[in-house]
């Protein structure tokens, strides 16, 4: 009887978390709705937190991914095309989330453009988030557990998900 | 207590009174076409067959309450062994009159539904094509023409002749959605992945209303869609126009807001034919001026009303995929103009 009173509680503090996983917040605070600063004038570590930890925002990412046409060079899942490539574990200018915003605002040589005056802060983070979803480095109970669109293939739900990143590829 | 109570009823009574006085033209009570109309007819029968069958249960039961007054305390309430077989045959021959009755009825009214349903759907060939794509939440309608550029690309008002059937496909660009328009026929699915038809047969203008009927997310009650029914050659003008790209902006204020739409935020996901603007997730704005209302029935379309939903569209309509749009104040002015300009 003790035993199960303990297990509830546990089980509730659980649910009371994965709440928090696929949280939704609609109003950010005034200053990711503006326009992006500089990622190394942002204070680290929070933001990237309350965007990379979130199922809602990774979706969010999606969404935009496609509505910017980020596909357009990087292709649907990441794969690459015009542009380089976001699945691998190799990165022109630095894979870490910060780096990856810095990418997205400032733009990058040849062909990235900047959208640092276009797209608001949180959307970015958004993005981000999306971003590292290709290359598995999200936490499991955020990753998207498989794509809402149709695919040819082995369901994302049968991949080796503690695994996912492809063997880099070294010229 | 008493009191409350009849404040409440009182309360009651306006309400019923007020829906009384309520516009028909919203509902399906007021058909607009023949599909309509046989909804219109359906809905009657279903209506007094129902009602009639209420009032004959009722009064079988108050006859039945009256005549069995008093039996119970003369026999006790040990049960009755030894019936009366008369009235027993009497009884058997009223239920077995009864359940026929009720299949002959339950029958009918779902021949009529099949039928009636078979004939709303058996889409009449239709001389105009338009298609309807439902997004979260808003809808985006097209015209195809004779030619790629032709096409016109509008959003959250849908015009239609009277008079002139029109085949309308229909296609989601997310979640299922559902299109009903009372005044003008029955629900229809929109589903991803898959087209559908409607076909539209307007026979008086007017304005009504469109609404989504499947749940589809978080502002799924806001998300209504205007259809607007004209007479043929007021339709054939008013796509004329919509034909036309957006004039080019002609004052100083709002040639910088046609530069801050294409090259600033709104162009990331908003179109205006005969701009920059080129994209195509968000409505297309290219006459959006000459629209009534703003984020598919959230607000009239005005000035100010423009202006708040610019700076914070989730204070009007939270969880609408429209981020705040953070602009310096001189221009959040400059595209304002910018935006009255396209009509």
């Amino acid at each position: 009887m003790r035993f199960t009173g303990f297990a509830a509680g546990v089980m509730l503090l659980l649910a009371g978390a994965s709440c928090r996983r696929e949280e939704r917040r609609f109003s950010e605070p005034a200053a990711r709705l503006a326009r992006p600063v500089h990622a190394a004038q942002q204070p680290s570590g929070a933001p990237v937190a309350a965007f990379v930890d979130n199922a809602w925002s990774v979706s969010e990412g999606q969404r935009l991914y496609g509505w910017f046409n980020c596909a357009g060079c990087h292709s649907l899942a990441g794969g690459g095309g015009m542009g380089p490539p976001l699945r691998d574990a190799e990165w022109l200018y630095g894979g870490t989330p910060e780096a990856i915003h810095r990418s997205i605002v400032e733009g990058r040589p040849n062909g990235m453009p900047a959208f640092g005056t276009r797209v608001p802060d949180y959307q970015v983070w958004q993005l981000v988030a999306y971003v590292l979803s290709f290359s598995g480095r999200l936490r499991l109970d955020v990753a998207p557990g498989r794509p809402e669109s149709i695919a040819l293939g082995e369901p994302a739900s049968l991949t080796d998900r503690k695994n996912p990143r492809p063997p880099a590829v070294h010229p | 207590m008493r009191r409350h109570a009849a404040a409440r009823f009182a309360v009651l009574a306006t309400g019923a009174g007020a829906c009384g006085a309520c516009d028909y033209r919203r509902g399906a009570l007021d058909p607009a076409s023949p599909d309509a109309m046989l909804i219109q007819i359906l809905w009657w029968v279903f209506f007094w067959t129902a009602a009639f069958v209420f009032t004959g249960v009722l009064v079988a039961l108050a006859v039945a309450l009256y005549r069995g007054r008093g039996r119970a305390t003369a026999q006790g309430s040990s049960p009755d062994v030894h019936p009366d077989a008369a009235l027993e045959r009497r009884t058997e021959r009223a239920v077995l009159a009864a359940t026929a009755l009720s299949v002959v009825i339950l029958v009918s009214l779902l021949l009529a539904s099949v039928f009636g349903g078979r004939t709303l759907f058996r889409s009449p060939h239709a001389p105009l094509h338009a298609k309807l794509v439902a997004h979260q939440w808003w809808w985006e309608i097209q015209y195809h023409g004779k030619t790629a550029s032709d096409l016109v690309t509008t959003a959250n008002e849908l015009h239609l002749p009277a008079g002139v059937p029109v085949d309308v496909e229909l296609a989601s660009a997310d979640v299922i959605h559902s299109l009903w328009i009372p005044n003008l026929h029955g629900k229809r699915d929109l589903i991803p992945g898959h087209l559908s038809h409607l076909v539209l047969r307007p026979a008086r203008p007017g304005s009504y209303e469109g609404r989504c009927a499947e749940f589809c997310g978080l502002q799924h009650a806001k998300m209504d869609l205007r259809v607007i029914v004209e007479p043929p050659a007021q339709f054939s003008a008013w796509l004329t126009a919509a034909r036309r790209p957006a004039p080019p902006p002609a004052t100083a204020s709002a040639q910088r807001g046609a530069e801050i739409f294409a090259r600033g935020p709104c162009g990331m996901c908003h179109g205006v034919v005969g701009s920059k603007a080129s994209a195509s997730a968000g409505p297309d704005l290219t006459h959006f001026a000459s629209r009534a209302w703003l984020g598919a029935g959230a607000l009239p379309n005005s000035a100010l009303n423009l202006r708040a939903w610019l700076e914070d569209p989730q204070a009007v309509k939270p969880g609408v995929q429209m981020p705040p749009t953070r602009l310096p104040a001189g221009e959040l002015d400059d595209l304002l103009a910018y935006l009255g300009t396209l009509r």
